[in-house]
């Protein structure tokens, strides 16, 4: 009871500090709360809001998914494979130094100014991430209960979903959080450079119109959808996983 | 087989046939390779020359490890289910009866005493109904009520099962106190040394003539066995 009023104090001391300094500033460049809320409300009757909110939402999920899937089944082979993991881990090492705008501009470059591009510049900067983790993750399995799941016949698909899935739980966990943080920021330079929609390419439109309150209305709101996925999804679903935990006294 | 990389021999001319339906308790000093002859024969450990022969049909062969081996993540009950071959159905209520864990089907490996998991990997492995059922000293590290407790279980469940036993124990009593036979143990490397029957009653194998057996065994197997 006490953690969540302290919580909203600290929000509302955010949004305090930033009045204040808007106050201070005194300039159409620094817009305080108040304007930013007017700009938000007024896009968000005109649907503008919630169509480009949708848009680069969906490429988020696609990006997110696919970089989760291909950067797992990689991570988890390169685990349990040390020769795939010597062969492999160089390249790894390339493409996670590898600047996310030099991949994003190849890939406009080499695939065209296509949705196929935006989601997979996102998906190739993310998947080396995510190859680390579940690496980790696949190195931690436990063999003792691999042993086990053998001595009692379990089939291939239990054995996934009882033993070895369970296991990488928390690495898939910390893949996804550091995924959606990450995936999003790269989603709006995507959208900057070469689609025509979405939160990026709205804070684009508005950045050469110099509306600093337009911008940071589409920051606040995106932030707000990240944060609203945060608590009503991930964060149940984490303990819903890890009821099994025991709860520290 | 390798130990720090250096390859080295654990077991040779090692050899014994078990009688289906018995007990037998294999004995040796630790690391004398019996842990070694329990992967082999649960198709663990590849690492060898040599051949076990099962007989004919669908033998199941299962095991209590000296860990429990729970999965953490699901409850007493999902743990002893999911070792149950796809389909299968079997009343294991009696079962948990029988182990007393009938009050906590719910809860998880966690939440329970060292006793009480090892309970629960013996309900694992009995309500497989298996042909064989091998145990890696199933009950160390246990206090002597508790392992007194669950050796009576075992031959409990044993009895009412007709599955051929084979338990890997350093704890003399604990075999004489259970086994039809003893296949003892030793070298470097290892063959058995020693096959005696154990021919008392289990209900007479207590007090004085327990200690004369034992005394006896210690005798003849000085080198193996150490009271």
């Amino acid at each position: 009871m006490k953690r969540a009023p302290l919580k909203l104090l600290s929000v509302l001391g955010f949004f305090l500090l930033w009045a204040i300094i808007a106050a201070a500033a005194n300039s159409p460049d620094v817009p305080g709360p108040a304007e930013v809320g007017v700009f938000v409300a007024r896009e968000a009757s005109s649907g503008e809001l919630f169509y480009n909110l949708a848009v680069t939402l969906s490429r988020v999920a696609a990006a997110f998914l696919i970089s989760l899937l291909v950067g797992s089944a990689i991570g988890i082979v390169m685990g349990q494979n040390r020769t795939v993991d010597r062969i492999l881990d160089p390249w790894i090492i390339i493409f996670v130094n590898l600047p996310a705008l030099v991949i994003i501009v190849l890939c406009y470059i080499w695939m065209g100014l296509t949705e196929v591009a935006a989601v997979t510049a996102v998906a190739l900067n993310k998947i080396p991430n995510v190859v680390i983790t579940m690496r980790e993750g696949a190195r931690s399995l436990d063999p003792k209960l691999s042993e086990m799941a053998h001595v009692f016949r379990f089939s291939r698909m239990r054995t996934i979903r009882h033993v070895v899935l369970p296991q990488l739980q928390p690495f898939i966990a910390a893949a996804s959080r550091s995924g959606l943080a990450l995936i999003w920021k790269i989603v709006l330079v995507v959208e900057l450079l070469g689609r025509s929609n979405g939160v990026g390419f709205q804070i684009h439109l508005y950045f050469q119109l110099f509306d600093v309150a337009a911008i940071l209305g589409y920051t606040l709101a995106f932030v707000a959808v990240m944060l609203a996925i945060e608590f009503s999804v991930v964060q149940p679903l984490e303990q819903h996983l890890t009821r099994w935990r025991p709860k520290p006294a | 087989m390798s130990v720090d990389g250096e390859e080295s021999e654990i077991l040779r001319d090692l050899a014994f046939t078990l009688q289906a339906g018995t007990f037998t308790c294999l004995i040796g000093p630790s690391g004398c390779g019996k842990t070694t002859t329990l992967r082999i024969l649960l198709g663990l450990d590849h690492d060898f020359s040599g051949t076990v022969t099962m007989p004919a049909g669908d033998v199941r062969t299962v095991a209590v490890f000296q860990e429990p081996r729970l999965l953490p993540w699901r409850t007493v009950e999902q743990n002893v289910r999911l070792a149950l071959p796809p389909g299968a159905t079997p009343d294991i209520q009696p079962l948990f009866t029988t182990l007393g864990l009938q009050a906590m089907l719910d809860r998880y490996p966690s939440e329970l005493s060292l006793g009480l998991e090892r309970r629960v990997a013996l309900a694992r492995a009995f309500a497989v109904m298996p042909d064989v059922l091998l145990l890696d000293e199933p009950f160390v590290s246990l206090d002597e009520h508790t392992a007194e407790r669950l050796r009576e279980l075992l031959v409990e469940l044993w009895q009412r099962h007709a599955v051929t036993v084979l338990m890997v124990t350093h704890n003399v009593r604990e075999a004489v106190q259970l086994a039809d036979r003893l296949l003892l143990m030793n070298g470097r490397p290892a063959k058995i040394v020693g096959d005696v029957a154990v021919p008392m009653e289990r209900s007479k194998r207590s007090g004085v003539r327990l200690q004369q057996f034992l005394d006896e065994l210690t005798r003849n197997h000085a080198q193996t066995v150490r009271a």
